[in-house]
Order: structure tokens, then sequence, then C-alpha cells
């Protein structure tokens, strides 16, 4: 066990990566002698060289374009997309063309393709770099994504993105980059199953559903909640596509409340998708309906602002509160 | 686009590639582009100082393989575009005019080059021994690709215009690392040099990923071959719309050759791609090759071009025919002679008659395979949402016996 950040976390995943899969490479611009921008690939180009950790154009279609034809010669690539924000000049080959080319070559084809994304608000920076637009990619049927909340899983998530045979995309929560935890980096069976949903905290009266940068304004909601006698389970999702609803319906059937958090807004976002399904499966089981929190229907606002903007723990404790008012 | 851009009464045929490069020259002094041309529309042979010895390659037999070849895909296209028209094709998308672009292009690669297609190449999956029954797959609405690539190199059909030109420079990006790996795990074993050949028209050059296609080719001297079959239409907007300058002369701008070539001159664009892929394959980085050729026909069976651009313009393109062309060529060295053209002919027809039998038996799929390559590994969202189409389907097993029963029922 040893402790690091989230992005050292990454950084080590990324060197074993790079170290068990000779045909793995990483790509994006300022990854190789800068580290990128937030130094998740520092040191690499060093130990692996210029064709394995790839400086390259500033392009988004075209990093992930040319990724796509590395995968189909066999190769592993992993992009490094800056912002979140940025991700919208590559969306038409992500979208298009990464997430169909398996389905479209009848199985013939396949293209593992990693997508890094640092994503989400509350580091004070400028438009365009605050974005949660997981939404968008988790409607694409062919993809998969994933988004870890603390360091271990940042560790494991990132190779067992590389292994995956599908594409995926990885949403870092850049507002916890320097979040300290304990990795096991050693232990067998260390990694689990990346898909799959974990509860953090187990409780009696309500559930809370979070993933990546609110996981720990979660728990820190379900502890407050916990000083007022309530009993709160806390899950991080991890994996936004496929969404593990069996951990979330397992801990509706026993709490009866679900409240879903994320950063991104509300209308058309992944809180919805979870609450239409735990409507379908536990219906029986809900004292009140599913409640969410998330951001705002507006642009990502400006900086100064966006602690209004951002759900937090006050925010969740007050759907806490409808939720069991009912 | 205004009216000013479509061709007035007295175009003449040569309007566009004179406007063309007085545009180009009137906005930077551009000079226009020379276009490599062997055999011209009278049919006889040229010579050039840099190709003619790749064209000397090209024997008797060979000569006669690619009039074939371009008899043959003219034959299978009229043929693919009667089945539209006879409903049996959502769609089909016509090269007649384009087959020299093609056939040579296609057999100047060798099997170890990978092919990106846009969605005409039908000329080139011919050359690379695609079953042209398989082909028509995902315009009969029974695949969205049809064939398998890693069987003949020939990628898949995009629709997506130009993002098949970054798959292209990706591929030779990953071709450059094989080599790299292989020199260093065994330096004995010799691989013959690969390259990657990426068509696209004219319109998507207009395209933003063409251009991020050029820049990291260049940047990384990828071993790939910029094909531009610049048909001189993207569907009703003529070329001159998509660029003021010879699209050759792009390639300077990235930092590597560009080469117009006669589009309709198979000799010649066998000789200037088989150059390029030499180029390429030796590590001299990418090449842009612009075809100079003409879409006699339809963009899709969906448009219709009597409404964008007149009939003389047509005209003046179907006189640098290239079957026609290769042919005065052929007969007047005696290189072949009637029975071979009866025998090309013949061999036509059976190829039509092959495609429209084959097409008619295409299978249906099965939703379920659709359902299974969505994705490679396990998802319990697809396995969820099969397992209640399944449950759905199975309610219905009953009724098609009862409606069985209730014809034969009324019947008696």
């Amino acid at each position: 066990m040893t402790t690091m950040t989230i992005a050292k976390a990454i950084n080590e995943g990324l060197r074993a990566a790079l170290n068990n899969n000779p045909k793995s490479l990483l790509m994006g611009e300022d990854i190789g002698p800068l580290g990128g921008v937030y130094r998740v690939t520092d040191g690499l180009i060093a130990e692996f060289g210029p064709e394995r950790v790839v400086d390259t154009p500033l392009a988004e279609s075209g990093i992930i374009g040319t990724a796509i034809g590395l995968a189909l010669r066999g190769y592993s690539p992993v992009c490094e997309i800056q912002f979140d924000g940025f991700v919208f000049p590559g969306f038409n080959q992500i979208t298009t063309q990464l997430a169909k080319m398996h389905a479209r070559s009848n199985g013939n084809l396949t293209v593992p393709v990693v997508i890094r994304i640092p994503y989400g608000g509350g580091i004070g920076s400028v438009e365009h770099h605050s974005e949660s637009p997981e939404a968008l990619f988790a409607h694409t049927a062919g993809l998969r994504i994933i988004t870890p909340s603390n360091p271990h899983d940042a560790y494991w998530m990132i190779q067992q993105a590389v292994e995956c045979q599908d594409p995926i995309i990885i949403f870092e929560p850049k507002r916890r980059y320097w979040l300290k935890g304990d990795v096991d980096v050693q232990a067998a069976g260390a990694a689990g199953d990346p898909f799959k949903a974990h509860v953090l905290r187990e409780g009696s009266d309500a559930t809370i559903v979070a993933y990546g940068p609110l996981v720990p304004v979660a728990l820190a909601a379900a502890n407050a909640a916990a000083e007022d006698g309530r009993s709160v389970e806390v899950i991080d999702l991890r994996s936004l596509s496929p969404i593990d609803f069996d951990t979330v319906t397992t801990s509706v059937e026993k709490t009866g409340r679900l409240i879903v958090a994320h950063e991104a807004p509300t209308f058309g976002g992944l809180g919805g998708e979870i609450a239409a399904r735990i409507s379908e499966r536990a219906f029986l089981s809900l004292e009140a309906p599913v409640i969410r929190v998330g951001g705002f229907h507006m642009p990502y606002p400006v900086a100064k602002v966006e602690e209004d903007y951002l759900p937090d723990i006050d925010r969740i404790l007050e759907a806490l509160d409808r939720a069991l008012a009912y | 686009m205004g009216a000013t851009h479509l061709p007035s009464t007295e175009f003449d045929g040569t309007a566009i590639d004179d406007q063309l490069e007085a545009d180009a020259e009137a906005a930077m002094g551009e000079p226009p582009a020379q276009m490599v041309q062997l055999l011209g529309p009278d049919g006889k042979l040229g010579t050039d100082p840099v190709y003619s010895e790749y064209a000397q390659k090209l024997d008797a037999a060979k000569l006669r393989g690619l009039y074939a070849d371009m008899a043959a895909i003219r034959r299978f296209d009229v043929e693919a575009t009667a089945l539209q028209r006879q409903g049996q094709l959502a769609l089909w998308v016509p090269l007649t005019g384009q087959e020299a672009a093609q056939i040579g292009s296609g057999r100047a690669s060798q099997p170890q080059d990978y092919i990106f297609p846009t969605y005409r190449e039908h000329g080139v999956a011919l050359t690379r021994n695609v079953d042209l029954a398989e082909l028509l797959r995902q315009f009969r609405g029974v695949s969205n690709g049809g064939w398998n690539p890693k069987d003949t190199n020939f990628h898949l059909y995009t629709l997506v215009l130009a993002a098949q030109t970054l798959h292209a420079v990706g591929y030779a990006m990953g071709i450059q690392r094989d080599q790299k790996l292989a020199a260093t795990s065994d330096p004995a074993r010799t691989e013959p040099a690969a390259a990657v050949i990426a068509y696209y028209g004219d319109g998507a050059s207009s395209e933003g990923d063409v251009h991020e296609s050029m820049v990291f080719a260049s940047s990384f001297n990828a071993p790939v071959v910029f094909f531009c079959q610049n048909n001189h239409w993207a569907i009703s907007v003529p070329s001159t719309v998509q660029t003021r300058i010879p699209l050759s002369n792009r390639a300077k701008g990235y930092g590597f050759p560009g080469v117009r070539v006669d589009g309709n001159d198979v000799i010649a664009v066998h000789a200037v791609t088989e150059w390029a892929l030499d180029h390429a394959r030796q590590g001299k980085g990418p090449v842009l090759i612009e075809a100079f050729t003409y879409r006699v026909g339809a963009h899709t069976t969906a448009d219709d071009p009597t409404k964008y651009r007149q009939s003389a313009e047509e005209d003046s393109w179907r006189a640098k025919d290239p079957l026609t062309r290769l042919e005065k060529y052929l007969r007047a060295e005696g290189l072949a002679d009637d029975s071979f053209f009866a025998k090309v002919k013949a061999d036509g027809d059976e190829l039509a008659a092959y495609v429209r039998r084959t097409t008619h038996d295409l299978e249906t799929p099965d939703i379920r395979t659709a359902f299974a390559n969505t994705y490679v590994e396990a998802h319990p969202l697809v396995a969820e949402e099969l397992a209640w189409f399944e449950e759905y389907s199975a309610g219905f097993a009953g009724d098609e016996s009862s409606e069985e029963a209730d014809k034969e029922a009324g019947n008696r």
C-alpha cells in the first residue's frame, strides 16, 4: 500500500500500462517534456521516448482520428484531451467513428482507444475549462465511460481501460487531481471490476449516488446527515456507461430514497436516466421520488460564481430533506 | 454559393479549369499545376521525365488488364444503378468517369498496402479483390460494412466525409512503429515495406479532417498517399467553391509533394501512384495526388445533375473518356483486337449477372448480430435489452401459426 495523489496514480498507471503492453502509446498536446498541463504524464517521455509518448499537433480531431488508425493497426492509444470543453472538435471522430467501428465492421475490427478528459469545475478557471459533458458520450452506444474518484481507482482503471478492447473515455475529476489516498499497487485482484459501482458508506434512510468530483461531497453530506441522526448510504458509481444499476437498485430497496448528484446540468443528465431506471426497477420500494442534484441549465458560469452553480454539501442535504419529508 | 458559380450557357467544358487557375493567379500569383498526362484523349502515348519510367513497366498484358478492370467496373456500375432503380438497392453511388483514377491507383498498390476509401471507390475495391456483391451489402441495407477489411486491406466505406483520412495517417503511423518493432525484435526478418492510401474527393477537401490529417502526416513523416479524386462536383457544388487553387498545390503548404495527374489517363495515374507509394514506403513521407477527373453521372441516385450543371460540360468530359482512349491505344499498337474487347464485354455481362443474382440473395441479418457487435466485451445494458427483446419476440411465437391457420381456413 502506498499513498499518492490521483494525478500521480494515473501517472503510475500509465507507466504500468506502457510497460505491460508494448503496443500501448500516449498521444496528446503537451504530454511530452511538459508532462501535460496537469503533469499527469510527467516523466514518461524520458522513460519511453517520443514514439510512445507522442506530442501531437494541436488538433483534437487529429488526435482521436489518428488514434483510431493506430488502433486499427493493432495499437492501444491513450489520448489526452486537455480540458473537457476542448473535446468537441474531436466529437465527430468519437461518436461517428470510434464508437461505431466495431459494429459497422460486423465485429471484425476493434478500436481499443482510451480518451482521457479532465472534467468538472471548482478550480476557478476560464470558459470551456470546467464542463461536465459525460452525458453526451454516455448516450452514444459503443463507448464505455468511467470516472475514478480516488487514487486507487485511478491507478487501476487507467490500466484496465488500456487492456479493454472497447473504446473507453475516462473522465478525470480535475479538481481532485491533488486528492491523496492509499493505492494498493500489488495485491492480486486489487483492480476489481471497473464497471461496478462501490458502496462507500452504508446507511438505511436514503441513498446518495455520485461519481467523480462529487463523491467526496456526497460523503461529507452523509457525515453531516449522520450528526442529525440520519443514516445515509453513499454509492460511487465509477462507471457511467454501463451504469451498475444492480448495486443502486439493491441500495434503494433497502433505503427507499434516492438522491443522484452530479456537476453536469440536471436537464438531460445521467441523473435523469438513473431516476427513470430506478423508478422502473424499484418503484414499490421508493418512499419518495428520486431527487436530482445537479448544475443549472446554463453554460458553465464564470469562476467567481461557480460556487453557486456547483452542487455542494448543503444542496445535497436540502435534497435529502425533501426526500425524507415524504 | 451564388448563381455566378454555376456554369453559364456559354460554358465550354474548360471554363471551370480556366477559372480555377485564373483565380489562383489573381489571388496569390500561384502558378497553375502542371498536369501529368501520358495517354491523351487521342489514344497517343506521350512521355514524362519522371513518370515514363514507371509507365514502361506496364507491359501489354498489364495494359489489357487495366482496360478489362475499367470495363468491368463500369459494367458493374450500370448494373448497380439499374438495381437501385428497380428498388433492390436503397441508394447507389455511381463512379462512371472515374474508372482510370480508381483502377490505375488501386492496381499500383501492393497487397501489404492498406487502403482507406470514401464511398465511391468501387473500382479500387475491384483491384483489392473485394467481392462486389459484398460491396453492395451496405447499399442493400443489410450491413453498414459488408466485408472484412483484414482479408483485403481495403477498409470499409466511410460516409462521414474525410474522417478516414485521419484513420489512414494513424494507420501509417502504426506501420512506422511496426517496422521499428520488427527491426528490434528480429533484425534478420524482412517484410515488404507498406504504405497507406487515403481516398477522398474535392468536396471532402474542405473538411477540417483533411487539413488535420495532412498536418499529422507531415509532422510524423507518415507513409501515406492522399489520393484526391477531383471529380469537379460535391453533389451540386462545383469545385470552384471548394478551392481557389489547384488542390495538388495545397501539399506545398504542408511540406510534401503534390502531383496533379490526368485522372482519366489510367497509365499516368498508375505511374504517379506507384511513384508516390514507393516514395512513402521508402520513408520519404506523404504525397498528395490530385486526380483531375469527372463524375459523369449523378452524385448518387438521389440527385439530378440536370438541376445544377450543363449537359455540354458532361459531353466535353465524355470526349476524354478513360476507356475509349486506352482502347484506341491498344488497337493502334496492336496490343488488343476485337476478340479481346468481345471477351471483356462478355466477362462484364457475366459479372453483372453474378451481382444481380447475388444481390437478391443477400441475407437480411438478425438484429441479434447488432446486439452482439455493439461492444467487444460483455455489456450489462446490451444483455438486458437483448433479454427483453427475446422475451418480447417470444410473445409473438404463437401468432404466426395462428395466422397461417387463419390463412388456410380462408383458403378453404
